[in-house]
């Protein structure tokens, strides 16, 4: 029956075939094997690396800002916040109610935050409640043994702590927005923003973004596949932004926003040797700090409709009829252009007349100022002698003797918020009325009305140049940026000045000016200044209407204007003076200009600052 | 002769085959420190297994004294208890992530589909040597309905990986029992052809998407190929000599699951590289040399069949186990013999080679 022998050795064969076949199969899990570990190595070791290697980006803080003496005008200050790590507290409900005891949490806002809970990671901390007081963040440190799992997180958030006082100049950060992100994407540096929630959306803190932000660092965790930190692996500290300092003097300033007193308008103060900014002011101004910590729509429509605008930058945006403060440089024009000299003489009867027409263009005095030089016809402002000078000269002249100037331009201000107000020509009108011009028009240019406005930093960059006799500098608020050991004082940019033809005519005006400054408003001063006034009218007054400021409503009143500077020999500040619907410029600027020019001359230490 | 005049030494006294035993330990030593270190350093756990081993050890040693004649003439009887038991399952079975499987036995948990991995082969080898090898056509029919009861019913769970086990043994007791050339091409052309059948008709949607998975793991990265991705980065990033002991990031930051059980290969090949996977599938060969030595020694056909069945089948679980944490085959439930964590195919495992050692140390040393 069973032949054992040949079943022993039949299954011997079959056993030594099966066991090639298991060297086999083996050789084609090592081949297999020796693809993935060997081959494919640095492939795999990569993407275990990116199962477990998570990069955390760490927010630069941001630069501060100084003014000029080194005056804090923009800081980080720390803020607490309560956060709970969901995983660690059992019960949320009862720990938020046994918390409200200690820190007040409305219902809603215990609602809001169970809600955000259930889309939150159960090991990442989730922020309960902002903006701690420090008795807050005291009396819940004394008693947070009683709460596991939650706890006081420290960040730093932007405050400045002049509140309103130089909003326009500094502006404010705010959180990024859609179109923040997008202008970063476009300019390639939304990578350094990974962290950063917040970007300066005005001012200075937008203009200057770049400098202020910094570099941010990073850390690489290491994570488990739920996405929990096991441990820190590396760590690359952010750079912080740069420190930089303004060229506004803290001090001006602040007599500034006191003496403007909410009242609507503006003032500029510029150091023509460099170009710096001293003081710019626009009232009435707001708190930024509302925005940094994301204003209510309430609070922030109000602000938008407020008739008298807030959230305009008047300094550089409020564009205004210059009027007789434009004088000195029209009279400039005429001794260049020979139309005057210094001896014409002129016959004001209190109007002016177009040859062979009747209509007559009146001069502010009804009575007229008699015969009146070019120094005269400064002092008291004769309007007559500026028609029949705008007459003679022709408007497009004057255009492109006022371009230099900055009239009609954008002065180049280190803010994006800047308008470039109108210096009229015949081409000008064509393109934006499509209409000609009449030889009316030019007498409106004459005395600063008519299309003629400028913005309050255009007068005082036009009264600087006169001030400098040419010499011409970009208005800025930036003097100088602090690295790591040293400040760098950013370059000044000046400009080609402007040559006359004969340059004692700056003499002439600049005396004029002068000798307005003393006559009245500055007779008493212990320093040598220099002045125009100038009052735009809101309104056409009809040739024989009396201009009553008393029975017109407030809106329709004129606009006071100033600019000066001192001292007259060497001019350290140049001023532009706005105050809108205040009525008479000499009256009503005037005080304002004389008390920041004692303010800025007359102080103790004044060389010690310099 | 009689074996009087043969000196035995204490361990064939004790019916343990030393080699054999030695492979064994060294993969249990082995699996434990992988465990200690997939299982997340959790002491409970490395105590569990170890009770586990001890446990199978001892029942390795207990069978390891029952006279293969024992086997041979329960075999049958304990086959059809077991297929009894199968349709209890099918009846009342307990549903346990998707499979019925376990039956309850009031005092215990009980998975009928271990007893046959066992008593099928043996069952299979008493069939088969019953006549003079190699085996007629005639009564490759009967193997052929052995075979397929539990095979099916087993499958029918659905319990693939058990069921690819099962038929393996039994077609390994066929093959070496010198099945002709013929019949075995015929019967690996109809397996070929079947494979749509089983497609279309025998597998669950959950087996198709495994098999899809496998051939596109990145497909659905999260989902489907989650496990196999995981895997093969875990193995790939081990490179030649490994992470290091404890130091495996695939394992150790659980991105890799079922790290301790079927998966625990990744772990290998993540923590000791190329290296390790080489030695682990030394001791394997090692392993499955000797079983083959013990069968081609053995004095009967049945023992013969029995012991190269019980050996090749062991190769299966680490093909299909490493095939399939490696990639290269689909996703089946099949633990990595002797190293995963768990205790019930270890107690079967070791059944087996209890078996194997009773093979080799109950001869009678008489020359035929």
């Amino acid at each position: 029956m069973h032949d054992h022998a040949a079943e022993a050795s039949l299954f011997k064969r079959r056993a030594l075939f099966t066991f090639a076949c298991v060297v086999i199969l083996l050789g084609i899990l090592l081949t297999n094997l020796y693809h993935l570990q060997i081959l494919s190595y640095t492939d795999y070791e990569t993407r275990s690396n990116d199962n477990r290697i998570r990069v955390v980006p760490v927010a630069p803080s941001r630069g501060l800002i100084f003014d000029r003496h080194g005056k804090l005008l923009a800081e980080n200050q720390p803020f607490f916040s309560l956060e709970l790590i969901p995983e660690k507290v059992k019960d949320v409900p009862a720990v938020l109610a046994e918390l409200s005891t200690l820190i007040p949490l409305s219902a809603d806002e215990q609602e809001d935050f169970q809600k955000s809970l259930k889309y939150h990671r159960r090991f990442k901390p989730l922020t309960l409640k902002n903006r701690l007081s420090e008795s807050e963040v005291a009396l819940f440190s004394v008693n947070r043994h009683r709460f596991p799992g939650i706890s006081v997180v420290a960040g730093l958030k932007r405050h400045y702590p002049y509140n309103g006082m130089m909003t326009h100049a500094l502006g404010y950060v705010g959180r990024i927005n859609d179109r923040d992100r997008a202008a970063l994407q476009r300019n390639d540096l939304w990578k350094n923003y990974a962290a950063t929630k917040d970007i300066g959306k005005q001012g200075i803190e937008k203009f200057y973004e770049n400098l202020l932000h910094g570099q941010p660092g990073h850390l690489e965790e290491e994570v488990n596949n739920r996405g929990r930190t096991i441990r820190t692996l590396k760590s690359v500290p952010p750079v912080p932004g740069q420190d930089i300092y303004l060229t506004l003097d803290l001090k001006l300033q602040e007599k500034a926003v006191e003496l403007l007193n909410g009242r609507r308008g503006s003032v500029v103060a510029i150091d023509p040797r460099d170009g710096g900014i001293l003081a710019m002011v626009s009232s009435p101004t707001y708190d930024p700090n509302l925005f940094v910590h994301g204003i209510s729509s309430k609070a922030y429509n109000e602000l938008l409709n407020s008739r008298s605008r807030p959230l305009i930058n008047r300094a550089t945006q409020g564009q205004y009829a210059p009027a007789s403060t434009v004088k000195p440089h029209l009279a400039l024009l005429g001794l260049e252009e020979k139309t005057i000299t210094a001896k014409t003489r002129v016959w004001d009867p209190g109007f002016w007349q177009i040859p062979g027409v009747e209509r007559k263009y009146r001069d502010w005095k009804r009575w007229g100022h008699g015969w009146v030089d070019v120094n005269s016809a400064l002092i008291g402002s004769c309007d007559t002698y500026f028609y029949e000078l705008a007459y003679k000269t022709g408007v497009d002249k004057i255009a492109n003797f006022m371009q230099p100037f900055g009239f009609g331009e954008r002065t180049g201000i280190d803010i994006f918020e800047e308008s470039a107000g109108i210096m009229p020509s015949k081409d000008w009108k064509r393109m934006r009325y499509n209409q000609p011009w009449y030889i009316g028009d030019t007498i409106s240019v004459g005395i600063g009305q008519g299309y003629w406005t400028t913005t309050p930093i255009q007068l005082a960059n036009a009264a600087a140049i006169m001030a400098n006799k040419g010499k011409r500098f970009v208005p800025h608020l930036l003097k100088s940026i602090k690295d790591s050991t040293a400040k760098i004082n950013s370059p000044v940019d000046e400009m080609a000045p402007i040559e006359l033809k004969n340059p004692k005519n700056w003499e002439i005006i600049n005396n004029a000016m002068r000798d307005t400054a003393h006559k009245k408003r500055f007779k008493d001063a212990t320093y040598s200044a220099a002045m125009k006034t100038g009052t735009a009218q809101v309104i056409s007054v009809a040739a024989d209407a009396k201009y009553d400021a008393d029975t017109i409503d407030e809106h329709l009143r004129d606009n006071a204007l100033v600019i000066a500077y001192a001292p007259f020999e060497n001019p350290k500040i140049v001023l532009a003076v706005v105050l809108e619907n205040a009525g008479w410029g000499g009256a009503n600027a005037g005080p304002v200009a004389r008390a920041l020019l004692d303010e800025y001359m007359l102080r103790d230490s004044w060389e010690s600052i310099q | 002769m009689s074996t009087q005049n043969h000196r035995l030494n204490i361990w064939q006294r004790l019916h343990i085959d030393l080699p054999l035993l030695f492979g064994i330990l060294a993969l249990m030593g082995f699996g434990l420190f992988v465990i200690y270190s997939a299982g997340g350093e959790d002491l409970a756990l490395m105590e569990r297994q170890l009770v586990r081993m001890g446990l199978s050890l001892v029942i390795m040693f207990i069978v390891a004294q029952i006279n293969p004649e024992v086997l041979r003439r329960w075999a049958f009887p304990i086959y059809l208890a077991g297929i009894v038991l199968l349709l209890g399952v099918h009846f009342f079975g307990e549903i346990n992530k998707g499979a019925q499987r376990w039956l309850n036995l009031g005092f215990m948990e009980f998975q009928p589909s271990e007893l046959i991995k066992l008593a099928f082969p043996i069952t299979m080898a008493w069939y088969i040597s019953k006549f003079p090898l190699p085996p007629k056509k005639r009564y490759l029919a009967g193997a052929g309905v052995l075979l397929l009861i539990p095979t099916l019913l087993i499958a029918k769970q659905p319990d693939l990986g058990t069921s690819i086990l099962v038929a393996a043994s039994g077609i390994f007791v066929l093959f070496l029992s010198g099945m002709s050339w013929a019949i075995v091409g015929t019967f690996i052309g109809g397996v070929l052809a079947m494979l749509p059948v089983l497609w279309f008709f025998l597998m669950h949607d959950y087996q198709r998407t495994r098999v899809l998975t496998l051939l596109d793991p990145e497909k659905d990265p999260l989902g489907a190929g989650y496990h196999i991705i995981q895997s093969k980065i875990a193995i790939g990033s081990g490179g030649m000599w490994g992470k290091g002991w404890l130091d495996g990031t695939q394992s150790q930051l659980e991105f890799l699951p079922e790290r301790h059980t079927d998966f625990i290969f990744a772990v290998i090949g993540e923590e000791f590289g190329l290296i390790g996977s080489l030695l682990l599938l030394a001791i394997y060969l090692y392993v499955i040399g000797r079983g083959l030595v013990i069968a081609s020694r053995a004095q009967t056909s049945f023992a013969r069949l029995l012991a190269g069945s019980i050996t090749l089948t062991f190769f299966v679980y680490i093909f299909v186990n490493i095939g399939m944490v490696s990639g290269l085959l689909p996703v089946v439930g099949v633990p990595l013999p002797l190293i995963s964590y768990g205790g019930t195919s270890m107690l079967t495992l070791m059944t087996g080679f209890g078996i194997l050692m009773s093979i080799h140390t109950h001869r009678r040393f008489i020359d035929r």
